[in-house]
């Protein structure tokens, strides 16, 4: 594993495109503006589900100034294309989800498109509809396939059914998480420009510009070199602009198709709120066995998410979900059994954690409410049952690494100043109306794509020496504000010897970078930072062969070598392509091995108050600790986990989708709460290292890492200041004075019947 | 179909833009951000909701901090205005701009604008915010990437910088 | 953005003689745009019925606050901010400054007016509850004349006012006769700030001997307006502060008010957490002898 030898991989150098931002000359799609370009809108669907009888354009619009797009102008395959391809791009027929799109309209003045999508009216015959994953696990309606189900799982591990007898204690429990929406501060758009010769070219916000260029070819009936995709400066995505990119670029491609002139859409914030991806909400059992002294034995655990109304990702996120089922935890035995079910509502998608959060809250409230069954306190049962060094995970990976989660459990309640708090709290709470607790939550989190996955992804990623001296690398890994650019210049600027200044990243475009994968699963810093490192090594052993660049020598030397082999040779490029490490070995159909090449490891702990009078639980003190094998960047490590911790906050205290038929009905900021500049605690990062073969200088993933603790954390916490146990985020004020009126704690509201309404 | 009113419904609207005396024809009920964005070319101010509640639209009018979603062209009418474009003075950086890039204040950038300005004004007002302070005066800008704490490391260090220049 | 600007028509008449006179002419054809705070967001989700818009934010008349010793009248077009930062109305009416810190984000607060919450008669405005138990007066006016009147009496039903249709909301007035008078108010919101109210209690009292000499309680969020809760100031009036007292004035209260289930919370929470904010704010009177 390398060492960080010039300083630079390891500290905070600028951010690459950081001066762009704070001037505001950095480029978002809604920024650019090309000649005669169109602005384009979406007709969508206002029912559930139904049969499409017709779609009627009123009289009052001049139609002639539209171009109009429906399912049957669209050149090649009416899907999106992903994994399953189940997902029209507009609606054939049949309608399955509110605000599916139907027809598209573009015009060139951007203020007459709203009256416009209005002035159609598409005419459905309405089909029964499902909301629920119980509707869909009963089979109320079939939504979707034979049996509603996009996918399961089974992983057994031990002989499970024979611990029941032997155990002391069985702990059963049912949990819940909602969905949650990503918001973004920059909302999804593309503009599209097609060529009769050159095919389709797209430009806008997203992560993954090779999932839009095969979604495109695929969409548009184009070969490889007919697309086009290049990424723009992107406000957020969080997994938001993981898959959903492929649907709003597929609808101006075909616009602009139609058009012969370039589209632009840019949804606006309601739009992006009702019609886009959000977090699958999640339904977990576990019934857990465990000895006299808090071992568990085994158990089974139940899991099922809902995946909306198509496919899309669900099986991916089902599987990472399933994976992390059983937290950090010695399982001698387990049997997990999981599926995806279809409702009538939009697809659920990626979301930063990607399933992960929502099985690991299940876990750790799970362990709190064991641990008070056999009589532990939540840390010592969490102490008797961590995984240590030589066992194995749930999918019967060993832990190679020299983890000792004990370790961090002790540093990170240290930090918290736990076993004090907890001692005052209990005293203050018996007299005082602000009630006080502390939560623990204790996690993992596997970077990269799931066993075999970065194999199938196949990655390449290119550096190329400039006539002007400098490095540039190539990838198709994007900025979001995660730090991508950065963190990859960092490492091909530590293996060169070269200044950070002196190494620069392509934008993002198909044409122009190799295929390095989609920008998720926290595999950036570690797997292409890895292939970063490999091509500026064999940039660098290119020139050394050459006889230009002797083994040791200065940035200046390196500029020079740099500069005269281009101008000799014209191209100076090295690619690396991914390879994978050895002895890893996982099996797709029983769903066992090693799961990931690398786990990232947390404890967090959370310290919240409840006020009686409000019921508003409130984070007080936030730890964050983990270990996450090398810190690339302090400031950008700090960064993500204090606003993964944030947005995690929101998810179990603030954030709650309300459903009305299907739809969104709080589409609006001021009705859909994250948490602001004044809700926020002091939230303390500590970073542990204890490297990682397999990433660059050590890397691990971090980006979804602090996405996973949060909830059970703070969940855990507001159960120890009250006593009620609370299973379901988000958890608001309002479902806080629930419970406790069922507990007959608050005092009921008594109303005469006589009262008038 | 043609708009209600005939186009010389547009009216000239005259206002200062980061110093620059400029002139347009827009219609009275034009958004003030759109105004900036489009007629003017200062993409810099940016369009996070539309409602008022996230601050990415934020700019000074008149040297108060205002979301420019929320008014009309009309009412900007002789009015000085400053967006992001104009806080860097030719290639330096104004503080905070500085500060943003240090303390890791801005991620995705999409907030920072509207941010920025929010914590110039406030600055103008209270020289040497409290913690509690800086977040009352970014309560109107939201950011979902950096979990505010580094934001409020940044206007903390800007105002240090300032004392010590 | 779903409207289409080409659709409306905005006049800026600069006096307010002017926008009475246009307003006047047509009554009930122009909407007043002061700040925007509300107008806009309507407009942007192309929710606004009104194509003709009338400018007054910037109409100096409006903008004034004036101080004689019984009274400081307010100009309906004064920001959140002006009241803020004016010392009269910080020293003596810190409510009305503390709901104006509360009523969004400081950029909102900067264009806000004190006139437009009134006229826009969102039962979650942040200053009404405040207004009403200052028992403020309202002094409207038209072309035709000013009157004046209780604001307590301004809203008549959800959303719907005494103003008449050529008529604005040109002052504000509140008496400077709370010498001897503890104030309390809460404004619960789904996050500490830029948040719309879910229940909201202003309150003010006086004490004597350990009893209620005098108070005036008003909640926000509890139902179609904005209310002064009469029926609990008259259980509470003359009573010595004790536990038995707040229990009959919390059911009382709660048979008073007529919340809803809605987007934002429920009728249980607004009701039981505003009997809260009641006991909070009696326990906080001098001579309160009430358990927790």
């Amino acid at each position: 594993m390398a060492r960080s030898d010039y300083g630079i991989v390891g500290t905070s150098v600028p951010r690459k495109e950081g001066r762009d931002k704070v001037t505001g000359t950095a480029r978002y799609v809604d920024d650019i503006r090309m000649p005669k370009m169109l602005y384009g809108a979406t007709v969508r669907s206002k029912v559930p589900r139904g049969k499409i009888k017709g779609i009627f354009f009123s009289p009052d619009i001049d139609w002639d100034e539209y171009i109009i797009a429906t399912a049957e102008d669209i050149p090649g395959k009416n899907c999106i294309a992903l994994i399953l391809d189940d997902q029209p791009c507009l609606a054939d027929g049949v309608i399955n989800h509110p605000e599916e799109p139907v027809v598209l309209l573009a015009h060139p003045d951007k203020h007459q498109l709203a009256k416009a999508v209005e002035a159609v009216v598409v005419e459905t015959d309405p089909l029964p509809a499902i909301y629920s994953m119980e509707e869909s696990e009963r089979k109320k309606e079939i939504i979707w396939g034979t049996d509603n189900i996009f996918k399961t799982f089974l992983i057994e591990k031990g002989a499970v059914d024979q611990v029941w007898g032997q155990a002391d204690f069985i702990v059963e429990g049912e949990y819940f998480t909602g969905a949650q929406e990503h918001l973004y501060i920059e909302n999804n758009g593309m503009i599209a420009v097609f060529d009769p010769i050159a095919g389709i070219t797209v430009w806008g916000s997203l992560q993954c510009p090779f999932y839009v260029h095969k979604a495109l070819m695929v969409l548009c009936g184009l070969t490889e070199d007919k697309v086009r995709v290049v990424q723009t400066e992107t406000g957020g995505a969080f997994g938001g602009k993981e898959e959903y990119p492929s649907m709003i670029a597929g609808h101006a491609a075909i616009l602009a198709m139609k058009a012969g002139r370039p589209v632009k859409i840019v949804y606006d914030r309601l739009e992006d709120m009702v019609a886009t991806t959000k977090r699958h909400p999640s339904r977990t059992r576990h019934r857990t066995a465990l000895s006299r002294d808090g071992r568990i034995l085994g158990g089974e655990i139940d899991l099922t998410i809902d995946g909306g109304a198509y496919a899309t990702l669900s099986s991916v996120v089902l599987s990472r979900a399933t994976i992390h089922s059983g937290g950090p935890y010695f399982w001698p035995s387990i049997r997990i059994r999981s599926k995806a079910v279809a409702t009538n509502a939009p697809p659920h998608g990626a979301f930063r954690g990607f399933g992960a959060p929502q099985s690991l809250f299940a876990i750790e409230r799970h362990m709190d409410r064991i641990a008070k069954a056999v009589g532990l306190s939540p840390v010592e049962l969490r102490r008797r049952n961590f995984l240590q060094p030589g066992q194995t995970t749930t999918t019967e990976q060993v832990i190679r690494e020299p983890i000792n989660l004990s370790a961090l459990l002790d540093k990170s309640l240290a930090h918290a100043g736990y076993e004090e708090k907890k001692k005052n709290f209990s005293l203050e709470n018996k007299t005082s109306h602000v009630k006080r607790g502390m939560g623990i939550a204790a996690f993992l989190h596997g970077a990269g794509f799931t066993g075999s996955g970065e194999r199938y992804l196949d990655s390449v990623v290119g550096l190329e020496g400039t006539a002007d001296g400098k490095v540039r690398i190539l990838v198709s890994s994007t900025e979001f504000g995660q730090g991508t650019n950065t963190v990859l210049c960092q490492i091909a600027a530590e293996t060169l010897g070269i200044p950070y200044e002196c190494v620069t990243i392509a934008q993002p475009d198909t044409t122009t970078v190799p295929n390095s994968g989609p920008t998720v699963a926290s595999r950036t810093a570690m797997v292409i930072g890895n292939l970063v490192r490999s091509a500026a090594i064999g940039l660098k052993q290119t020139l050394q062969l050459d006889g230009i660049l002797d083994q040791r020598y200065t940035p200046e030397k390196f500029a020079n070598a740099c500069r005269n082999y281009v101008e000799e040779k014209g191209v100076l490029r090295a690619l690396a392509r991914y390879t994978a490490p050895e002895g890893i070995y996982w099996d797709d159909v029983k769903y066992k091995g090693e799961a990931y090449a690398a786990y990232a490891w947390a404890v967090y702990v959370a310290e919240v108050s409840v006020d009686l009078t409000t019921y508003a639980a409130k984070v007080e003190d936030f730890i964050a600790l983990q270990e996450i094998g090398k810190v690339m960047h302090p400031v950008l490590a700090k960064g993500q986990i204090i606003g993964g911790v944030a947005q995690a906050i929101g998810l179990a205290l603030y954030e709650k989708v309300l459903w009305q038929d299907g739809r969104m009905l709080n589409g609006q900021m001021t009705n859909y709460i994250i948490p602001a500049s004044c809700d926020l605690p002091s939230i303390r990062v500590i970073f542990e290292e204890i490297g990682n073969p397999h990433g660059a200088y050590g890397a691990k993933g971090i980006g979804e890492l602090p996405m996973d603790g949060p909830a059970p954390a703070i969940v855990n916490a507001v159960v120890d200041a009250l006593g009620v146990p609370f299973d379901s985020i988000p958890l608001l004020p309002e479902d806080i004075l629930e419970a406790m009126v069922s507990h007959s704690i608050a005092k009921t509201v008594v109303v005469p019947a006589e009262s008038a309404r | 179909m043609t708009p209600l009113l005939p186009d010389h419904a547009k009216q000239e609207i005259s206002f200062t833009v980061n110093g620059v005396p400029r002139s347009i024809h827009a219609y009275p009920m034009a958004r003030l951000l759109d105004i900036l964005r489009e007629e003017l070319e200062l993409p810099g101010t940016k369009e996070g909701c539309g409602e008022g509640e996230c601050g990415s639209c934020s700019i000074l009018m008149d040297g108060v901090l205002v979301n420019s979603c929320l008014i009309p062209a009309l009412q900007a009418q002789g009015s000085t205005i400053v967006t992001i474009e104009g806080l860097a003075k030719d290639d330096r950086l104004h503080p905070l701009q500085q500060a943003f890039l240090e303390c890791g204040a801005a991620q995705c950038g999409i907030c920072t604008p509207g941010m920025i300005l929010a914590a110039v004004h406030l600055l103008e007002k209270i020289p040497r915010p409290s913690l509690e302070q800086i977040r009352e005066g970014l309560s109107g800008n939201l950011c979902r990437c950096t979990g505010y704490l580094q934001i409020f490391d940044a206007v903390a260090k800007a105002c240090r910088n300032e004392v010590a220049e | 953005m779903r409207s289409n600007p080409a659709d409306y028509e905005l006049a800026a008449p600069g006096t307010l003689q002017e926008v009475l006179t246009l307003y006047g002419s047509e009554p009930g054809s122009w909407l007043p745009i002061a700040g925007g705070t509300d107008v806009m967001v309507l407009y942007a989700a192309g929710k606004l019925l009104a194509r003709k818009l009338v400018s007054i934010g910037n109409l100096r008349e409006l903008r004034c606050i004036e101080v004689t010793s019984s009274e400081v009248r307010i100009g309906a077009g004064c920001t959140y901010t002006d009241l803020r930062q004016h010392s009269v109305i910080a020293n003596e009416f810190p409510l009305l400054v503390q709901a104006a810190a509360w009523t969004g984000g400081i950029a909102n607060q900067n264009r806000g007016t004190l006139g437009g919450n009134i006229a826009n008669a969102s039962p979650a405005g942040d200053s009404l509850p405040v207004l009403l138990v200052y028992d403020a007066d309202l002094i409207l006016i038209s072309a035709r004349g000013e009157r004046r009147l209780p604001y307590r009496t301004f809203h008549t039903g959800y959303k719907k006012t005494l103003l008449d249709p050529d008529e604005l909301i040109h002052s504000i007035c509140i008496r400077r006769n709370l010498d001897g008078y503890i104030s309390y108010a809460k404004k619960v919101g789904a996050r500490n700030a830029q948040a719309i109210s879910k229940v909201f209690l202003a309150a003010v009292a006086r004490v004597s001997n350990a009893t209620v000499a005098d108070v005036r309680l008003a909640a926000g969020s509890v139902g179609p307006i904005p209310i002064r809760l009469r029926r609990t100031e008259i259980a509470l009036a003359g009573q010595p502060m004790n536990t038995s007292l707040l229990e009959t004035a919390r059911q009382v209260m709660a048979e008073e008010i007529q919340p809803i289930d809605d987007i934002r919370s429920t009728a249980r929470y607004r009701t039981t957490v505003l009997q809260n904010l009641l006991g909070e704010f009696l326990r906080g009177l001098p001579g309160a002898r009430i358990a927790s």
